[in-house]
C-alpha cells in the first residue's frame, strides 16, 4: 500500500510523487488534499492533490523541501511505501459552468493544486485563463499540463528570465482592468503572501476570489483544530471547512503568524537530519 | 490455591494499596504512574470479597463482567481462568481496568462500601489483563459458525472495538474503518501514556484482530467512501466515530501560537509522540508556564502531560470550585501529587499576545457560585473587577467536544440532533434499518466504559435484527 509508483524531481527543491492509493483516487476531486506520513516516526504532513487517476488507482503530489518530514519524503524511492496516506480531505471546489471566463493563479508549487481545478473548470466548459509564476524559469512547474487545461495561459517570473517579468499580480490586475464583467470567478493558489496579494488585487476590482489556505494541521479531519483561521470574523478550521475560502474574508496576517508556529522545532529537525545523511554519506 | 477466608475476617481485611512511582520521579518521564498488583497483592485483595449473590457490582459495570467469577478465580490462584471469565464480555480488560471510573462504577456498587472500602475490582481486573499481556497468552481464534453477513464499523475506539469483538465471535465479517493511521481512537490519542501505555492498547487490538477483524486504517468514512456506500455494501453499520471536534472558549487572542485545543496538545504527545522530538517528527511547544482551562480528565490528562513536557509551572484555571470537578478524584488527586497549581472559581477572559503573535498571558476573572442550574451544579458568576493576568507561554482548551460533521454529512437518512449526535435508542438503532449508532457521537464526550457498554449492545441489537432476516 501506499506504494511510490514513480518519482520525479522538477528543480533543486521540488519533486513529483505518484503514490498508489486506489480509494483515494476513486473519491479524489479538484482542491481536496490528502495527509502523508513517510515512516512510523514522521509526522503527518498535509499536500494538495495534483492530479489523480481513478482507473489506474494513482495520486500525484507535488512537494517542495523545506523541512526535515519533506526532505525525509524527497529521499524515498520508487518502489518504496509510505506509512500512511489519508484523502482525499477537505471540501472539493464549487466547480461549475459559469457561462463565461474563470480566472486561475497558481504561485510556485501552488501551480500543482490549481491544475486539477482549472482542468475540471475547461472540461465544464468554462474559457480557463491562467497565470502561472515563480521566482524564476526553474521554478515553473507543470507548464505543459497547465496549457491543456487552459484556454489562454499567461506565465510571469520575478526575476524575468521566463514569460512576463514581474509577480503573478500585475497580470492579474492587467486581465481585470481590461475584461473585468466577463471573469466570472477568481481562484488563487501560492504562497500565502501571494494569496493575500491577489486577494488585493481582486478586491481593488470588486471580485471574489478563491484562496486554498495550507494551514498546519494534525488529523486534517476536524478533530483538533491546529488548523483554525479567521474568515470574515469567525474561526474556521481549514481541514473541514476549507481548505478553500473566499480570499476576501481571510485574515492572511493571522495565518501567515500561525504558519511560524514551529519555526524552531522545524530548523532543529532539519538539522538534525542533514547531519545525519551527512555522517551517513561519509560512512557509506 | 489461596485460603478461603469466612465473611467476618473477610470484612476485617483492608484495601491492598497499590504501588506507584513517586511523583517526584514521574513528573520527568511518560512511564505509568501505578505499577499494578502482585501475585500476592491480587490475591489478598480478591480475599475481601464476599461473593454476593446477586452481585451488586455486575449491575454497576456497563459491559456486564463477570465480577465475583473471575474473583473467585484469582483466589483459586487460576489467573488464566480468570482472564477467560473477563473476556467472554469485555474485549478490552487492561484498558478498562485502567481508566474506567471504578468509582462510579462496579467499585461504587460494591456492598464494602457500606463498610470501609469497596474491592479494587478495576485493579484485580488490570493484574489478570496484565498477566495475560505479559505471557502473551491469548484466548482469540475466529468464530467456528460463519455467518456469511457483513458488518462495517465506523471508527476503532472502545465503542467500535468492543461492537466488533462481539459480532466476530458471533461469525460476522467485521470490517472496521479508521480514520488515522493507528487504531484506538481515543485511547491512542486522547488518554496519555502514563496512564494508559500504548502497548496495552496495541495488545488488546491484536487480539480483536485475531478474532478475525478486519481494519482498515487511514479510511475516513464520509469522505474516502460514504456511510450510504457502506450502507450498500454491507449488511449492517455502526457508527461510532467519537465527537471529536474541538470546543473553543470564543474569547479574544484564541488564535494566537501557543494556544491548543486539549485534543491537538494531547494527539501530538500521544498519537504522535511528540514527547520524543526530534525523534518523533512531530513538534509542540509548552515554555515555562502552561494554563490549562478545563476541570475534567482531558483537563487533567493535558495539564499532566505539559508538566512532563518541562513546564516548570502547570496551571488549571476551572470556573467552579474543586467539588464540581468532573475530573475522576484520583485524576485530581494524581495531579496535586504531581505540584499542578490549580486556580479555581476562575475564567479566562482574554489571551494575551505578543506582536510576533506568541501568547503571553491569559486574563481572568474570579467567579462566585451562585444558584444552581439545569445540571444542578451552581452556577458560576463573575465577580465584577476581579480580573487579573496569569503570565504564560501556552494555553490549552480542555472544556469539551462537540459533534464532528464529516461522517454525518455523508449518511443519508440518519438523523442528528441539534448538536450534530445521532439519534439512537437503548440499543443503538438509527433512524435507519440498516445503521446503528454508538459512544461519544450518540452521548457527546462521556467514558470508554459507556462507549464500550454502547458497542456492546449495539452488537446484541445487530445480531437479532440480522437472525431474523
Amino acid at each position: 500500500m501506499y506504494k511510490i509508483l514513480k518519482k520525479q524531481k522538477w528543480s533543486d527543491t521540488i519533486y513529483s510523487n505518484w503514490i498508489e492509493a486506489p480509494f483515494v483516487a476513486k473519491a479524489a476531486q479538484p482542491g481536496q488534499f490528502i495527509i502523508l506520513i513517510t515512516n512510523q516516526k514522521g509526522e503527518r504532513i498535509p499536500l494538495t492533490i495534483a492530479d489523480s487517476n481513478a482507473k489506474e488507482g494513482w495520486v500525484q503530489i507535488v512537494y517542495q523541501v523545506v523541512g526535515a518530514s519533506t526532505l525525509e519524503l524527497s529521499l524515498m524511492n520508487e518502489g518504496d511505501s509510505l506509512y500512511a496516506f489519508v484523502g482525499p480531505l477537505g471540501i472539493p471546489s464549487e466547480v461549475e459552468n459559469f457561462g463565461g471566463k474563470v480566472l486561475i493563479i497558481g504561485g510556485g508549487i501552488g501551480i500543482a493544486p490549481i491544475h486539477p481545478i482549472a482542468k475540471k473548470l475547461k472540461e465544464l466548459g468554462n474559457y480557463v485563463v491562467s497565470i502561472i509564476g515563480a521566482r524564476t524559469k526553474d521554478l515553473i512547474i507543470m507548464e505543459d499540463k497547465m496549457r491543456e487545461a487552459s484556454n489562454e495561459l499567461h506565465i510571469a517570473t520575478d526575476d524575468g528570465t521566463y514569460g512576463q517579468k514581474g509577480f503573478v499580480t500585475n497580470i492579474m490586475d492587467d486581465i481585470l482592468k481590461k475584461e473585468s464583467e466577463a471573469i466570472k470567478d477568481i481562484w488563487a493558489i501560492g504562497p500565502p503572501i501571494m494569496m493575500k496579494m491577489c486577494t488585493r488585487v481582486a478586491n481593488e476590482h470588486n471580485k471574489q476570489i478563491w484562496v486554498s489556505l495550507n494551514s498546519i494541521m494534525v488529523d486534517g479531519t476536524g478533530m483538533c483544530g491546529a488548523c483554525r483561521v479567521s474568515v470574515g470574523g469567525k474561526t474556521k478550521f481549514a481541514c473541514v471547512d476549507g481548505p478553500e475560502f473566499r480570499g476576501n474574508l481571510v485574515n492572511f496576517d493571522e495565518m501567515m503568524l500561525r504558519q511560524k508556529q514551529y519555526c524552531d522545532q522545524e530548523r532543529e529537525a532539519l538539522m538534525l537530519l542533514e547531519e545525519k545523511i551527512r555522517r551517513q554519506a561519509s560512512n557509506g | 490455591m489461596a485460603e478461603k477466608l469466612k465473611p467476618a475476617e473477610r470484612l476485617k481485611k483492608d484495601r491492598v494499596p497499590m504501588r506507584a512511582q513517586e511523583p517526584e520521579e514521574r513528573i520527568n518521564n511518560f512511564l505509568e504512574v501505578p505499577f499494578g498488583y502482585s501475585l500476592q497483592e491480587a490475591i489478598e485483595e480478591a480475599q475481601r470479597c464476599l461473593q454476593c449473590k446477586p452481585p451488586y457490582c455486575v449491575a454497576g459495570c456497563p459491559a456486564d463482567v463477570r465480577i465475583p467469577e473471575f474473583i473467585e478465580k484469582i483466589i483459586e490462584e487460576d489467573i488464566k481462568g480468570a482472564f477467560l471469565e473477563i473476556k467472554k464480555t469485555n474485549a478490552l480488560p487492561a484498558v478498562c481496568g485502567r481508566v474506567c471510573p471504578q468509582e462510579e462504577q462496579c467499585e461504587g456498587a460494591c456492598i464494602m462500601n457500606k463498610k470501609g472500602k469497596p474491592i479494587a475490582i478495576g485493579r484485580l481486573e488490570r493484574y489478570v489483563a496484565d498477566w495475560a499481556r505479559e505471557l502473551n497468552y491469548s484466548d482469540a481464534k475466529k468464530a467456528s459458525v460463519r455467518l456469511n453477513k457483513k458488518v462495517a464499523i465506523v471508527g476503532s475506539g472502545p465503542a467500535g472495538l468492543a461492537c466488533a469483538s462481539d459480532l466476530a465471535k458471533l461469525g460476522y465479517d467485521v470490517t472496521i474503518y479508521e480514520a488515522l493511521h493507528k487504531a484506538g481512537g481515543v485511547l491512542v490519542y486522547g488518554i496519555p501514556e502514563f496512564r494508559l501505555p500504548k502497548a496495552i492498547v496495541d495488545y488488546e487490538v491484536d487480539q480483536i484482530k485475531e478474532l478475525g477483524v478486519e481494519i482498515n486504517l487511514n479510511y475516513v468514512i464520509g469522505l474516502t467512501k460514504s456511510v450510504d456506500e457502506l450502507i450498500q455494501e454491507y449488511d449492517a453499520v455502526f457508527l461510532a466515530n467519537g465527537a471529536g471536534a474541538p470546543s473553543f472558549l470564543n474569547i479574544p487572542g484564541e488564535n494566537l501560537n501557543g494556544v491548543y485545543s486539549a485534543s491537538e496538545f494531547l494527539t501530538r504527545s500521544n498519537l504522535m509522540k511528540a514527547y520524543e522530538f526530534p525523534n518523533y517528527a512531530t513538534p509542540i511547544r509548552v515554555g515555562e508556564r502552561a494554563v490549562v482551562v478545563g476541570g475534567g480528565n482531558v483537563a487533567m490528562d493535558a495539564v499532566r502531560t505539559a508538566k512532563r513536557l518541562g513546564a516548570k509551572e502547570a496551571i488549571i484555571v476551572y470556573r467552579r470550585s474543586r467539588k464540581e470537578m468532573p475530573a475522576r478524584a484520583e485524576e485530581i488527586e494524581h495531579a496535586e501529587e504531581e505540584g499542578i497549581k490549580f486556580e479555581l472559581l476562575t475564567n479566562p477572559v482574554k489571551v494575551l499576545g505578543d506582536e510576533y503573535g506568541n501568547v503571553v498571558g491569559i486574563e481572568c476573572v474570579r467567579m462566585e457560585l451562585g444558584e444552581p442550574d439545569e445540571s444542578g451544579r451552581r452556577r458560576p458568576k463573575e465577580i465584577k473587577g476581579s480580573n487579573f493576568v496569569i503570565d504564560t507561554d501556552t494555553v490549552i482548551v480542555a472544556i469539551g467536544q462537540s459533534a464532528n460533521p464529516i461522517v454525518a454529512r455523508s449518511a443519508t437518512g440518519v438523523e442528528t440532533n441539534k448538536w450534530g449526535y445521532f439519534v439512537a435508542d437503548e440499543n443503538g438503532k438509527t433512524t435507519h434499518p440498516k445503521v446503528w449508532a454508538g459512544g461519544d457521537i450518540v452521548t457527546g464526550a462521556a467514558t470508554v466504559i459507556l462507549a464500550v457498554g454502547a458497542g456492546k449492545k449495539a452488537a446484541k441489537s445487530i445480531h437479532e435484527t440480522l437472525s431474523r432476516q
